[in-house]
């Protein structure tokens, strides 16, 4: 059995809608609400839901780069939540970030080997011929080469900037590295090679991502157990090809008959949901998914269901399922 | 033979910037039948947008301009129309929808009052007629309570629900054709599948042909009926939807489709095609896709291949597929596999 390397109890993160003269909370958007899972070492977790479903919340909780209101997120045994700035500052070293969108979050202004250098600097590695040493060595890791260091973030295309901010991520050896939709920017014949990469740097370096993204079809190729979410919550959670092949929950089967693949020969069941998704501010009562849900019964609009495992490292929040 | 209602015929549409002269759009020529779902796909930068604003000349002009070619609509050259022509037929016989429908949507104007302004721009109307279209209009795009909607703003709706208001109000006028320029992209896959089945219906019950611009190969195996493949600026392959998807001819759509990451299928390592889509330039020698091809030869780099016909009516901008040179491809493709 492998070791649990993040442990997420609990998580909540409600925001505060402030409106009126005085400003005064007027209401809460529930954006990640009572999400609970275990990442192992060397494992690859895939997150996925719509727009709005808290996926890129609980990533940026699980960092501490958003406040969590509730829960714990321990990190090899430790627990986060309650460590002080400089603490966690000290431990980011270990867990690290990729974006979503490569011309955002890189600094315009500064040359590649500033933006890569500069997580190492600030975790200590003082000398400078050094740090230059092992920027080239990051660029050449990612699959650029030593001269792109003297380059600003405008000279390169999507695919390469997103390979800079890998490197950024990698500089300091992390263990954990949360993918916010990492490939969703990018072109389908640079997306394959960014998803190639991460792979050969997963097993290079022991890396252990939580990855998350819309696409479907992304995160079954990557990932080896992957979790539904759904307004703010986690419908459903086990390895991917148990979820591909025998989805439990009501929303987990429409989201994947609802692909386009791109084979004509597959003649699948449509299942095309009804309506939008409800606003996370004002949630559905019981069951979130109810008011779309096509089997939705009495209990699951008063009840909300229970995350429960109901077959072996098969983790549903369904009534149909108690 | 079905009838062709739109055919371009070697458009060039150039920008002309203070970097020089790009021909984003360099001799494209492709048809649409009446009733027809075409696909264009393709990556960003490949063309595929500009050609869709080419032939309702919405290029903003300058820095674009229209070099050559035809646009026949219906016997019509457009791409020599004036303005006012030009009037009468957008939103009435071409209509177009785009990837956001937020900034399509003038959020200062209710839903109804922009549907009417389409519905009485192009028909003689009250405004009591045109409201009544409206509302007919907002029930066939299914949008739940369409008599409250019609005095509500484009904020108050969602994301699909706008989306679904601007399909309203192409259809509005009952146009030929529909130019679909990315209109899913910007949604969940669940309303995705509710908005391309409400596309697919209204092909089916209008007979309004649809020319879909997207990126995702899944989108057009779902609608499609016929499937253009754009790369820097070119066509380079084309034929039915199942012809592409399964047996691509030209080395890009072959690379394209086989690293995209399949659901139903374990692989280990996905396919990628090297290095990145280029920017399309003046002058270019060869082959555009020459560089990241692993079957090319010397030829591709010097010279610029056609669109080779092949069988069913298949289209293929590739050496491989010149009659001629067949012979010397397979010498060469034996090279490569030795």
């Amino acid at each position: 059995m492998q070791t649990p390397i993040l442990e997420v109890n609990g998580l909540k993160k409600y925001f505060d809608i402030r409106g009126g003269v005085f400003g005064r909370k007027v209401g809460e958007v529930k954006a990640v609400d009572d999400v609970s899972f275990t990442v192992m070492e060397g494992e690859i977790l895939g997150i996925v839901g719509e727009s709005g479903c808290g996926k890129s919340t609980t990533g940026k909780s699980i960092l501490r780069l958003i406040e969590p209101t509730e829960g714990k997120v321990k990190f090899q045994d430790k627990d986060i939540t309650e460590l002080s700035d400089e603490e966690m500052r000290q431990l980011r070293r270990n867990m690290q970030i990729i974006f979503q969108d490569p011309y955002a979050s890189l600094n315009p202004r500064h040359t590649v080997e500033k933006i890569i250098s500069e997580p190492l600097l600030i975790h200590g590695l003082t000398d400078k011929n050094e740090r230059k040493k092992r920027v080239t060595e990051l660029l050449e890791i990612v699959g650029l080469s030593g001269y792109h260091a003297s380059r600003y973030p405008h000279q390169f295309s999507g695919g390469q900037r997103q390979r800079v901010g890998i490197a950024r991520a990698l500089a300091n050896n992390p263990k954990l590295l949360i993918c916010d939709e990492p490939v969703s920017a990018l072109d389908v014949s640079v997306q394959s090679q960014i998803l190639n990469l991460m792979e050969e740097l997963r097993d290079e370096f022991n890396l252990t991502y939580v990855f998350i993204a819309h696409d479907l079809s992304v995160v079954k190729h990557i990932s080896d157990r992957i979790g539904v979410m759904y307004l703010g919550r986690m419908v459903e959670l086990t390895e991917k090809n148990k979820l591909y092949d025998n989805p439990k929950h009501p929303y987990t089967k429409a989201l994947l008959s609802a692909i386009p693949l791109p084979d004509p020969d597959i003649e699948k069941e449509r299942m095309i949901l009804e309506g939008d998704v409800p606003s996370p501010a004002n949630p559905p009562s019981g069951c979130a998914f109810h008011t779309r849900c096509p089997l939705a019964m009495e209990v699951c609009k008063e009840v909300r269901p229970q995350f429960n495992e109901i077959e072996d490292n098969h983790f549903v929040a369904c009534h149909l399922y108690e | 033979m079905p009838e062709t209602i739109l055919e371009l015929n070697e458009l060039h549409t150039h920008f002309f910037t203070d970097n020089g002269e790009i021909p984003a759009v360099d001799g494209v020529s492709l048809s649409v039948n009446k009733g027809e779902v075409v696909g264009i796909v393709g990556e960003s930068g490949c063309g595929k947008s500009v050609t869709s604003l080419s032939i309702m000349q919405l290029i903003p002009q300058p820095p674009g301009k229209i070099v050559s070619g035809e646009i026949n609509f219906k016997g019509e050259n457009l791409a020599n129309s004036s303005n006012k022509r030009m009037k009468q037929i957008r939103g009435n016989e071409i209509s177009m929808i785009f990837q956001e429908p937020m900034t399509s949507l003038d959020p200062l104007f209710t839903i109804g009052n922009q549907l009417r302004e389409a519905i009485q721009l192009h028909n003689k109307m009250s405004k009591k007629e045109a409201s009544d279209r409206a509302l007919d209009m907002l029930e066939m795009v299914g949008i739940p309570r369409p008599k409250e909607v019609l005095s509500e703003y484009p904020h108050q709706l969602s994301g699909g629900m706008r989306q679904r208001v601007m399909i309203a109000m192409a259809m509005s006028c009952d146009p030929e054709i529909l130019i679909a320029d990315e209109p899913t992209t910007a949604l969940d896959v669940t309303i995705q599948a509710q908005i391309l089945d409400l596309m697919k219906k209204l092909n089916q019950e209008k007979d309004t042909a649809i020319m879909l611009i997207t990126h995702d190969l899944g989108v057009v195996a779902e609608i499609c009926d016929r499937v253009v493949v754009m790369y820097s600026g070119q066509v380079v392959e084309e034929g039915t939807t199942r012809e592409i998807l399964k047996d691509p001819k030209h080395p890009y759509s072959q690379g394209l489709i086989k690293s995209l990451p399949k659901i139903h299928e374990r692989e280990q390592k996905l396919y990628s095609i090297p290095g990145t889509v280029p920017k399309p330039k003046m002058g270019v020698k060869g082959c555009r896709f020459a560089q990241r091809c692993p079957m090319a030869f010397e030829r591709c780099f010097q010279e610029d291949p056609e669109l080779y016909p092949l069988e069913n009516n298949r289209r293929s901008r590739c050496f491989l597929y010149d009659d001629a040179k067949r012979e010397v491809t397979e010498n060469a493709n034996a090279d490569i596999r030795s």
